[in-house]
């Protein structure tokens, strides 16, 4: 057990599964020489050599659609977008190729895409997105959006051996600020389980992501007005634990989804409308939102602080359902 | 411009034990116009349906509570706005500011009434709402909830396995709504289940009422099975129910019966009732001897007047006759009550029912008609019953059932003191009491007078 950053977690888990698979293989912008533009893939090329640690031309879809390729002749690539806004490239490839190989052809696609996204740090509209929902809504597609270093390490090996494309959203506000303790040894965590970053019985507050930390600040404050706040961490979008977000509700009959992505179709939707269709005579008021706003994310530094959901949007929108 | 007011009308209370009203039928709507102390709507309550008057003239600018809501006492219901004024708001805060729309309205309604809108008139409607900008309804915020009235799923959810009713839970919610936390708290503190609706009479603080069920479901709607009809009870059914149900849980019923020979009363009426109708206009009913007869009978037997207040027992020097009376359409039953009926004599007793019993039929009872009995004669031989067992009017001890006057064959000694056997037009009279107060031989002796004097009628006496 030792003490390690988001991003060493990540880093330390790709190593790990590369040191016992040999059939994983890492491509991507930049990855190899440089080691990664956040520095995730430090070292590797050294360690595994150019032919698992690959430079990649800027060709999303030749980077996805050579992994899905390879995977369709039994390797385990991880690709990584330098950022998860550059995805919109690979989307025929992913959507329409490696999506529906398995479904087509019998074929599984054991790809994994890491892609740094969300905001915080004046990226702009182009580097500080959370495209999630959009990957959600394509059948065959899995979803991992990891909140702590363990999670973290725990997920990339799981995601690395599940025999489907899965989409690794790690959060870059999280690379370096976010330390907790790792185990050292290699082990998986499984997709379709929420953990209860903190248990509540006023509101049940759903979350993912760097969302995760604003919530958990959220809920310190609300304690002080004697509003207690259970906070799940969904950590998997797809699969996503239902049970756990409906066995939640029905102990605080309150919900509200929070996420960094903006509204509109956003993946709080589905989950406040599955709330609705199956635990309607639980709630004791309207199932909530608190999200971006339908808005490119904006540079200026205000701006931005105004588009991603604060701490004070979220103790606002917890006690405004609590009063109910 | 019109310089008056708009004017609330409000929920009436139609008794002191009454706490709501169901509106059955608004008889003006919305830019109607209106005279004051004109009949503006029919309402229904568990004692009474009535009419209700217009407290001012002008124009219905707003009606706030539909046919078939129930609503609390002192609600407001409607606005009336003075005629030409329908824009102006009142001084305090209305339900819903006029709008260029009401203005339209109250030009209508002067049309209907077949004025020609002079252009002067026209002027006087317009500009006022023509100045002032509509505002959002105040009942709603952004998120278009209603305050205090919403009942979330949950709530309603464990109202229903609980058999709890959500009115009677104080909610801690905003605007008063009841949450969940609320209503777990109430089942916690062991409140019992629906109360029963109307409380007893405040004479009788004490009264015993019907246990309370704790694990009864609510009554949700029933489903109607096949060949089945369902409707839901109105508020009078309910107000029947409930005390029929509390009285037979409350007194000691015994019903004992008389036969009375009316041979006189039946002769002497024959000779009153064309004077009656003629001279006074009224009908001179058998029921009016039977009441008179009965009124005189309790001066004798008081405690048949008397009540029951915890462990005392009250008795009135004044009789308040109640007179059951069947509404039209098997829509219920209603007991307008005479006071002071031991001031009346034969015409004042039948001109006193005559009236009592129009008055229920066209719904003009006010609440004062209807409270206060303190003993009760019901009269189903008019349809041909012959006996009957009746439910005692709470917290009344006893009450008096006409049965129908029948021919019979009967025995009687004749004047040399012979049996012979006669035709006489006999009736059975049944007399319910609560044997918690009154014992048989006080019930019998007291009917036994009642009979006496139906047979032995004075004319000078009445």
């Amino acid at each position: 057990m030792a003490v390690k950053t988001y991003l060493q977690a990540i880093s330390d888990g790709l190593r790990q599964e590369m040191q016992r698979d040999e059939r994983v293989f890492v491509i991507g912008e930049d990855v190899g020489v440089y080691g990664g533009a956040f520095k995730v893939t430090q070292g590797f090329q050294e360690e595994f050599g150019a032919w698992r640690v690959i430079d990649a031309p800027l060709s999303e879809t030749a980077i996805v659609g050579g992994c899905t390729g390879a995977a369709i002749m039994g390797m385990r690539p991880v690709a990584e977008m330098q950022f998860a806004d550059f995805i919109s490239c690979a989307w025929d490839q992913l959507v329409t190729v490696a999506a529906k190989q398995r479904y087509r052809a019998g074929t599984p696609i054991p790809i994994t895409v890491r892609l740094p996204s969300g905001g915080g740090f004046s990226g702009g509209p182009f580097h500080s997105q959370n495209p999630e929902s959009s990957f959600a809504h394509i059948p065959g597609l899995k979803i991992v959006c990891p909140a702590t270093p363990a999670d973290a390490k725990g997920l990339i090996a799981q995601a690395i051996q599940d025999p489907n494309p899965v989409l690794y959203f790690e959060h870059k506000h999280l690379y370096r600020r976010i330390k907790d303790e790792v185990p050292d040894e290699r082990y998986t965590t499984p997709f379709g389980e929420a953990r209860v970053h903190r248990e509540g019985t006023d509101v049940t507050l759903v979350t993912w992501g760097a969302m995760v930390y604003t919530a958990a600040e959220a809920a310190e404050q609300l304690e002080q007005d004697g509003v207690s706040v259970e906070i799940l961490d969904l950590r998997t979008l797809i699969p996503w634990d239902k049970e756990a977000v409906l066995r939640s509700v029905e102990k605080t009959s309150k919900a509200l989804v929070l996420h960094e992505d903006t509204r509109t179709g956003g993946f709080g939707a589905e989950i406040v409308a599955t709330i609705t269709e199956e635990a309607f005579e639980h709630l004791d008021g309207p199932v909530k939102r608190v999200t971006a706003p339908d808005a490119p994310v904006p540079f200026s530094p205000p701006l931005e602080k105004a588009f991603i959901p604060q701490v004070e949007d979220v103790v606002a929108g917890v006690k405004d359902l609590a009063e109910y | 411009m019109a310089t008056g007011t708009a004017v609330d009308v409000v929920m009436p209370q139609m008794g002191v034990s009454v706490s709501e009203g169901t509106i059955t039928k608004w008889l003006k709507q919305e830019g109607d116009a209106v005279e004051p102390d004109e009949a503006l709507l029919e309402i229904s309550t568990d004692k009474v349906d009535t009419e209700v008057p217009s407290p001012s003239g002008g124009v219905v600018q707003k009606i706030l509570a539909q046919e078939g809501e129930t609503v609390p006492v002192g609600t407001t219901i409607a606005v009336i706005a003075p005629e030409g004024g329908a824009g102006e708001e009142p001084a305090e805060a209305p339900p819903e500011p006029a709008t260029a729309k009401a203005a339209e309205e109250t030009e209508k309604a002067s049309g209907a009434e077949g004025e020609t809108p002079t252009d002067e008139k026209v002027e006087e409607a317009a500009p006022a709402p023509a100045i002032e900008e509509p505002k959002p309804a105040p009942e709603a915020d952004g998120d278009g909830r209603r305050e205090g009235k919403f009942v979330s799923p949950v709530v309603a959810r464990i109202a229903s396995e609980h058999g709890v009713d959500v009115s009677q839970v104080e909610g801690t919610g905003r605007g008063g709504r009841v949450t969940k936390k609320d209503i777990l708290k109430f089942i916690e503190s062991g409140a019992p289940a629906r109360e029963a609706a109307p409380a007893p009479p405040p004479e009788a603080p004490e009264a015993p009422k019907a246990p309370a069920k704790p694990t009864e479901p609510a009554p949700a709607a029933a489903p109607a099975g096949a060949g089945e009809t369902v409707e839901p009870m109105s508020a009078m059914r309910k107000g029947i129910a409930e005390h029929m149900r509390r009285s037979l849980d409350t007194a000691a019923h015994v019903t004992t019966t008389f036969e009375v020979d009316l041979s006189k009363v039946v002769a002497i009426r024959e000779g009153l009732k064309r004077e009656y109708e003629q001279r006074h206009g009224v009908k001179l009913t058998y029921l009016a001897f039977i009441a008179r007869a009965t009124v005189d009978a309790i001066g004798k037997w008081p405690w048949m007047n008397a009540e029951l207040r915890g462990d005392s027992i009250v008795v009135k020097n004044y009789v308040n006759l109640g007179i059951a009376v069947a509404l039209e359409g098997g829509k219920g039953l209603i007991v307008p009550v005479i006071k002071n009926a031991e001031d009346l004599n034969l015409l004042g007793i039948a001109r006193a029912i005559q009236d009592v019993a129009e008055r229920a039929r066209t719904k003009k009872l006010v609440p004062d008609d209807v409270q206060g009995g303190t003993f009760t004669i019901t009269n189903p031989g008019g349809y041909g019953a012959i006996h009957g067992t009746p439910i005692i009017s709470q917290p009344q001890v006893g009450i008096l059932d006409v049965e129908a006057m029948v021919k019979r064959p009967v025995v009687i000694e004749d004047d040399t003191g012979k049996d012979a056997i006669a035709i006489r037009p006999m009736m059975n009279l049944c007399l319910a009491y609560d044997h918690r107060l009154v014992d048989g031989a006080y019930a019998a002796q007291f009917m036994r007078d009642v009979k006496t004097n139906l047979q032995t009628w004075d004319e000078a006496a009445y």
